[in-house]
């Protein structure tokens, strides 16, 4: 692989960039892997990188229907934070948030991390408890947050009505080390560093059926030939439920349509991620400029990656409220994500009842976040067969009524 | 130069002339001009700064699809970012700034960046800025943030109003050209209710530019007399500056009228959202004409030919003196004859073809143009302003056959039908390859809740672009819409369009065909984000192969024109890469909207005071004039507490718990929710909603009830109240009522249907008032009308009465340990009575209080308040109120998952007091250690505040903690860290700490 | 932006009127059920790429919960019917059989 420097820019602009060859390869299926990862969307690209990295292996394939990252992963509003107020969902979510930190030079490519802070803003008397109980939380988890006051809300974003007549702003919770990263940069950096190590990232592969023998997994069938593997990982959001089914399993889960927009790029105007739970929108600004823009989702199962214009719209007034300045942008492109929710709205990292095949699916709407942790737990949980990343996460939870519930504090959403 | 000429401007009123200002200079326009054609007159060429290189940019086109000259348009709190000069009508005092340079347009310090350029390809920005690791964002970012983004920041609070409008129809037609036109007439007739709309000011399109003839007569007379044919039908509405802005699953529409940017200074709202309904739509979109991708296609006076005919002949200016045609189609000969007609020299048509043109090229050449056939440009030179044009053979690398000198380029590389909203519901496209075009796919339309087609593509935006197809299919498309909405049209022949025949395009989508590295570097296909023909190689050969994956490498087509120009050139240049054809790469989603729309429209009126409906209790207006500080809770507002003059809330907070427990308070307890529950069965129904036994509750009896989830979670309490033998009154929480009653009746309909059981809620329909203290008799006594004494009313009873001569229902309950009375009057009399408690009150020192003080009397108490103790993980076990769920019940929701093994575990935290040793509040969430860390390194934990306040009566902070195994452990001491530093430790007590026996409530 | 008609009042009601209530026909597990029948009845959904019999809510409207036969790949509707039953309407099923042969959502096919 060559490596990307300011150096090998110069040097290839001096031949007209003829010499770059492909981020990844693009290799014809082998008919067995010690490991195959259906999806090469981030998590499950992640899940080849640190099995790879951490355990060694890598004879692996990551298959994917469509092409690599052109899921959640490139669909989503980009923000990084680990400021939950349960253990489990602490612990993968600051995992996630500090090897983003040093993605770009582990990976030798640029995601973009850029820690700018993200602010949750505090609007009820019950919301300043939840996000003050999550402060206290967040101390004992080894999360770097702080509840602040309406004035530093107003300090850190300047373009904010603190004093709106309905829902005034009460204060916030802050964590300074949260912020974005460049979503589709995560899935090509580790899918060239997939590669890179020998493992082979199949796109336009779509999985047609799982194989077992005596309750243990087998391989799998494909658009492009059956493929043989000993343990097999299932990384594919809002398409669990089918996997699932053809593995002979199936999930608490249930896919709905996530909306987002941008506006127009304008100059930077708002340095963090604003999050208003109370209004139900949240807003940061692009390294191009545009107000990236998100709110709910929908309430009933989807599979088309379009939403309802009404959501669009109260999130836009909820933002509008909150940043009169945006009443004169404009909205520039909507799009929707599948997204897919679990009973808890928790995700699953998880054993399931087929032998050799695991899962990792329910993110919701906050998947792009914990990647790289997701990753981490899953690629150890494959490895070794637990992980304490993952152990809450597991599909028994619901069976025993063990939830990892975290609309607990003051009803945030992911 | 480019400047006004003497014939043509259909558009503009020459007698009105029309001042604005750009970069502070003011400039002559006329009414009619837009904002890019009066600057045009100006000869104001370069109207901004791209994107990455900051390259100087002017105007490409005339409409919609402009990619270059978008502008700050007004000041202060009308100041708009992004502004589109080419849709930009021109008024009076209007005022524009150029967008993305420093200091200024003509000299961008920016600009250095082109010079880096070759050091600044696609996707340069993932392989660099890694080291060292904090520069990313203390150096990098900020500096790409800088010199991205496009407009300025608008600072002010938007003076403008807007507003949604509501409309459904049978078919909705997008697009007022001729297709539009023809379309609407066409379902008109038939009978539908027709809503057309156009986005610009003008209907019948670019046809009157184009030129051919309707019904053997000028197509302007043909846009006239449909238009006040459409307007005399009752059944059609004519809407102009209305762009159909998206198409959503099942005949929703979006419609964004503009309504006073043409003319700030009009009353009213400044746009208006229209949300439609359509039962069929017809989209009369156009076509929009491709670039040429060759050397210097970006500097400005290179526009493409049918923008140059447009401002010709709709606003009489034009570009330049000296034009250069280049083309691989017959269209843009119509721009060169345009043009000599209004007596600019065309220089050169230099058409691709070897073969060359039709009967359009035949004029052309009788009118002494000179054509160069199999010709291409080569480069265009110049920086500020195109200067002259290589000349090359298209079949070549580029090796100069000739410079030619000229000052405006016109280019044609064919035409896209405008499939954008066709394609935003999920209807397909197919390739077309004798135009070199996608275009809508009649097999795979949007379709709709029965499964139908709901779109229909007409006219050019369905590929017909010759005009006697256009009009022909425009009727085929609107009688087919027509029939579906359930109206069927006469078939009246369609108006006989006439055009010049033209001879077939030939795709070019690199002039020269074998353009060498450099020329390449700069051949443009996004404009505005500055990607380039070599980016999307490079993004190929790096293996972003997808379509997406290059648009996404490479940023084509995601800048504010969406790729309107760019995405086909970029899709061809990408299969040429990969050696494939066009339709197997396939094209990028398109996502609605079609053009920007506004943050104000889409918000509506819903702002300020309006943002959200408010819901006030009958005495709201009494607890404002009374000093309430308000709390939000719902959409109601709540007193949190009655602050007098000097004091804090803090001390208003602490004089009305102690007023009440010494004296007597009264709290406005309208908010709670009150659910009628009647009917042969509502006993059985009640016993499965809550956890306790309904059923056997006695007429005149109240009972605290608990409701769980199915899940087993605690998601609300209150005092149920049985009314008669078939009627039972259910208090809810604030929050809870319109939930709950949600809640009844979802499994009254969904489960247990067959069961005669009726809910109501009546929370609005009475006011309840709480008088709560010692001395809460004495004041209803002297009041008068009702036997309250202990004996006639005993605790947990409710009574019918009147009280100050107002019918009242008095329920004895109490959520604060003090004798209450609950007092439900009909809402309309609720501040009568209010009124009159306070009257007489007022010799027992009665007080109104709030929300916090109701906190703290609870708390004092030991009592639940459900989203404090409670955050829906919380079962009733763990509050220690198993004496509240019955043991003798089968069944209510929430008990199998109570079964389960983790709600049985008896490691579960369990409610408890808690002290501070020092008398000090301990802070709201905090959590009690254990010691160690758990496999993830995370400190253990042991329990938690779930609430905590300083008690005015007790003189100390007191609070409710959930602690391991807490009940057994009395009098342990736990250690609460905070976040201010401090450790807090605690001891672990009983949970009532006032009036254990409950004495002061049984007198 | 769904229209739905309730069956009850007749209104071909936009989706703004309506609140969505998940998968229908889930069979209630109470008390002394097993746990996986329990589980499956709270947790496990079709959650189907194709016809999805669901629950719905005329909540701004007269009230009344309605099931809906849609696809959710398409958001085709099939057809409305009351709540008050334990499976779809023959007809509504005949409808989903009509387009889309092979189709089988549970036990209905």
């Amino acid at each position: 692989m060559k490596r990307y420097s300011a150096f090998a820019v110069a040097r290839e602009a001096l031949r007209y960039h003829t010499g770059w060859g492909r981020a990844w390869a693009a290799p014809t299926p082998n008919r067995r892997y010690d490991v195959v990862i259906v999806g090469a969307g981030g998590h499950g690209l992640a899940t080849a990188y640190y099995l790879g990295k951490n355990f060694g292996i890598t004879n692996v394939a990551i298959l994917e229907k469509g092409w690599l990252g052109g899921g959640n992963t490139g669909r989503n509003t980009t923000i990084i934070r680990s400021n939950y107020l349960q253990d489990p969902s602490a612990a993968i979510y600051e995992k996630a948030r500090a090897l983003y930190e040093n993605m770009s030079q582990d990976l030798n490519y640029n995601v973009m991390f850029s820690p700018r802070g993200v602010i949750m803003l505090a609007q009820t008397e019950h919301e300043v408890r939840g996000y003050r109980r999550t402060a206290h939380a967040n101390a004992l988890q080894g999360v770097a947050t702080e509840f602040i006051s309406p004035e530093r809300v107003k300090e850190i974003v300047p373009i904010i009505s603190i004093d709106g007549p309905r829902y005034p702003v009460l204060g916030g919770l802050w964590q300074a080390r949260g912020g974005t990263a460049r979503h589709d940069a995560v899935a090509w950096g580790y899918a060239r560093a997939c590669s890179d190590m020998g493992m082979h990232v199949i796109q336009q592969c779509e999985v047609t059926g799982v194989r077992s023998e005596g309750g243990k997994v087998t391989g799998v069938d494909t658009s492009k030939g059956p493929i043989d593997c000993d343990k097999l990982g299932v990384v594919v959001a809002g398409h669990s439920g089918v996997l699932a089914e053809m593995a002979g399993f199936r999930l608490p889960i249930e896919s709905v349509a996530l909306q987002a927009l941008v506006s127009e790029p304008i100059k930077p105007c708002m340095d963090v991620v604003v999050m208003a739970n109370t209004v139900h929108g949240y807003m940061s600004q692009s390294d191009k400029g545009e107000m990236v823009i998100g709110g709910g989702a929908d309430g009933y199962n989807n599979y088309t990656q379009r939403g309802s214009f009404h959501h669009i719209e109260e999130t836009v007034r909820a933002l509008v409220e909150t940043f009169p300045m945006i009443s004169r942008l404009k909205m520039l492109r909507q799009w929707g994500g599948i997204v897919d929710m679990t009973g808890d709205r928790s995700p699953i990292l998880s054993k399931t009842p087929l032998e050799g095949c695991f899962i990792n699916c329910g993110w919701g709407t906050g998947g792009f976040k914990a990647i790289p942790g997701s990753g981490w737990g899953m690629a150890e949980l494959m490895a070794k067969g637990h992980s304490p990343l993952t152990e809450a996460f597991s599909l028994d939870r619901f069976k025993e009524g063990r939830f990892i519930d975290e609309s607990v504090a003051a009803g945030v959403a992911h | 130069m480019s400047t006004r000429i003497a014939s043509h401007g259909r558009l503009i009123d020459r007698n009105t002339t029309v001042s604005f200002t750009f970069n502070g200079k003011s400039f002559i326009g006329h009414a009619g001009d837009t904002l890019a054609s009066a600057l045009m007159a100006n000869d104001q060429m370069m109207i901004g700064r791209s994107f990455k290189y900051h390259r100087p940019r002017g105007l490409v086109a005339s409409g919609a699809e402009e990619p270059n000259a978008l502008v700050g348009l007004g000041t202060g709190s009308r100041f708009e970012p992004n502004q589109r000069a080419t849709t930009t009508e021109l008024f009076d005092g209007l005022s524009a700034r150029s967008q993305n340079h420093w200091p200024s347009l003509e000299h961008d310090i920016g600009a250095i960046n082109s010079l880096f350029a070759r050091f600044l390809p696609a996707g340069f920005y993932y392989k660099t800025f890694m080291y060292p690791r904090s520069f990313w964002k203390s150096v990098y970012e900020p500096f790409i943030r800088q010199s991205a983004g496009l407009g300025q920041v608008p600072t002010e609070r938007d003076a403008d109003t807007y507003e949604h409008f509501y409309a459904f129809t049978d078919v909705l037609v997008i697009g007022g050209g001729v297709a539009g036109l023809q379309a609407a007439l066409t379902a008109g007739r038939a009978g539908a209710k027709v809503l057309l709309m156009e986005q610009s000011a003008h209907w019948g399109g670019r046809a009157p530019v184009d030129g051919g003839t309707i019904d053997g007569a000028p197509v302007e007379e043909f846009v006239e007399q449909a238009v006040s044919e459409l307007e005399a039908m009752p059944n059609v509405t004519l809407r102009n500056r209305c762009m159909g802005a998206g198409i959503y699953d099942h005949g929703y529409a979006l419609g964004y009228e503009r309504l006073t940017d043409h003319g700030p200074a009009q009353p009213g709202p400044r746009h208006r959202l229209w949300r439609i309904r359509a039962k069929q739509i017809v989209t009369a979109t156009g076509a929009i004409e491709r670039p040429l991708a060759f050397a210097g296609n970006d500097v400005p006076g290179v526009m493409l030919a049918s923008a140059m005919r447009d401002y010709v002949v709709n606003y009489g200016v034009t570009p330049g003196q000296r034009v250069i045609v280049a083309t691989n189609n017959d269209d843009a000969y119509r721009t060169a004859i345009t043009l000599h007609e209004a007596g600019v020299q065309v220089l050169r048509i230099l058409d691709a073809r070897n073969s060359g043109g039709g009967p359009l090229m035949s004029v052309a050449r009788e009118l002494g143009i000179r054509i160069d056939c199999g010709r291409a440009i080569g480069k265009v030179k110049g920086g500020k302003r195109v200067t002259g044009v290589s000349v090359c053979a298209q079949e070549g690398q580029g090796g100069a056959l000739e410079d030619v000198a000229c000052d405006a380029v016109a280019m044609s590389g064919g035409w896209s039908p405008v499939v954008h909203l066709w394609s935003h519901c999920g209807g397909k496209l197919t390739w077309d390859d004798a135009h070199a075009m996608f275009r809508p796919d009649p097999q795979r339309p949007p379709t709709g809740a029965d499964g139908l087609g709901y779109v229909t593509a007409a006219g050019a935006a369905n590929g017909a672009l010759a005009l006697d197809a256009v009009l022909e299919d425009a009727t085929v498309a609107a009688s087919a819409a027509a029939r579906a909405a359930g109206f069927k049209s006469k078939s009246v022949a369609p108006p006989q369009g006439a055009a010049s025949p033209e001879a077939p395009l030939e795709p070019v989508w690199l002039m020269p065909r074998q353009a060498e590295t450099p020329l390449r570097m700069k051949s443009w296909l996004d404009y505005q984000n500055d990607v380039k023909v070599s980016d999307v190689q490079l993004a190929a050969r790096e293996g972003y192969e997808s379509v997406e994956h290059t648009k996404r490498y490479t940023t084509l087509g995601m800048a504010t024109d969406q790729g309107k120009l760019s995405n086909i050139n970029g899709l061809a240049t990408l299969a040429d890469a990969l050696q494939a054809e066009i339709p197997q790469v396939g094209t990028t989603t398109f996502r609605p909207p079609y053009t920007p729309i506004s943050m104000g429209a889409i918000a509506g009126e819903a702002r300020g005071e309006v943002f959200q409906p408010i819901r006030k209790t009958p005495m709201h207006d009494w607890h404002e004039a009374h000093g309430a500080e308000w709390e939000p809770v719902g959409h109601w507002r709540r007193p949190y507490a009655y602050r007098r003059p000097g004091e804090s809330t803090h001390d208003a907070v602490m004089r009305e718990v102690k007023n009440t427990r010494e004296a007597v308070g009264m709290l406005d307890a309208s908010t709670l929710g009150k659910i009628l529950v009647k009917g042969p069965d509502a006993g059985r129904f009640l016993d499965m909603m809550y956890t306790n036994m309904m059923s056997t509750l006695k007429p005149g009896k109240c009972r605290y009830g608990l409701m769980c989830s199915e899940n087993g979670f605690l998601i609300d309490d209150g005092v149920v109240a049985r009314i008669d033998d078939d009627t039972w009154l259910c208090h809810t929480t604030t929050g809870g009522a319109d939930r709950i009653h949600a809640h009844m009746e979802e499994w009254l309909q969904t489960e247990w249907w067959d069961w005669q059981v009726y809910t109501a809620n009546l929370t609005e329909q009475y006011a309840q008032i709480a008088v709560v203290g010692p001395m809460a008799r004495t004041v209803l006594e002297t009041l008068g009308g009702m036997d309250l004494s202990k004996e006639s009313l005993g605790f947990m009873e409710w009574r019918d009465g009147a009280l100050g001569g107002i019918p009242v229902r008095v329920y004895r309950i109490s959520f604060s340990g003090e004798l209450s009375y609950e007092i439900a009057v009909p809402a309309s009399l609720g501040q009568a009575l209010w009124d009159k408690i306070a009257d007489v009150g007022a010799a027992y020192r009665i007080m109104p209080y709030g929300t916090e003080c109701l906190h703290i009397l609870r708390a004092e108490k030991g009592f639940i308040m459900i989203g404090d103790e409670t955050d829906g993980t919380v079962i009733p076990q763990d509050l220690g109120l198993h004496w509240a769920i019955s043991k003798k019940k089968e069944d209510f929701l929430g008990k199998r998952a109570q079964e389960r093994s983790h709600m049985t575990d008896p490691d579960r935290w369990k409610l408890v007091g808690l002290e501070t040793t020092d008398g000090s509040t301990l802070p709201d969430g905090a959590y009690a250690v254990a010691e160690g860390v758990n496999p993830n390194g995370q400190r253990n934990v042991q329990g938690r505040v779930t609430s905590t306040y300083h008690s005015p009566t007790l003189g100390r902070g007191i609070a409710m903690g959930l602690v391991l195994h807490g009940p057994d452990r009395m009098g342990e001491l736990l250690e609460f860290p905070g976040t201010d530093g401090k450790t807090y430790t605690a001891k672990i007590t009983d949970p009532v700490f006032y009036d254990k026996d409950g004495e002061k409530q049984n007198v | 932006m769904l229209i739905l008609r309730c069956p009850y009042c007749g209104v071909d009601a936009d989706e703004t009127e309506l609140a969505p209530g998940g998968e229908a026909h889930l069979k209630r597990f109470g008390p002394g059920s097993g746990d996986d029948d329990f589980h499956d009845y709270l947790f496990t959904r079709e959650n189907p790429r194709g016809v999805h019999f669901e629950r719905w809510r005329h909540a701004h409207g007269c009230g009344k919960w309605f099931h809906a036969a849609r696809a959710t790949d398409t958001l085709q509707v099939f057809g409305t019917y009351p709540a008050q039953t334990s499976e779809p309407p023959k007809e509504v099923l005949a409808l989903i059989r009509a387009a889309r042969p092979g189709w089988s959502w549970r036990e209905f096919a």
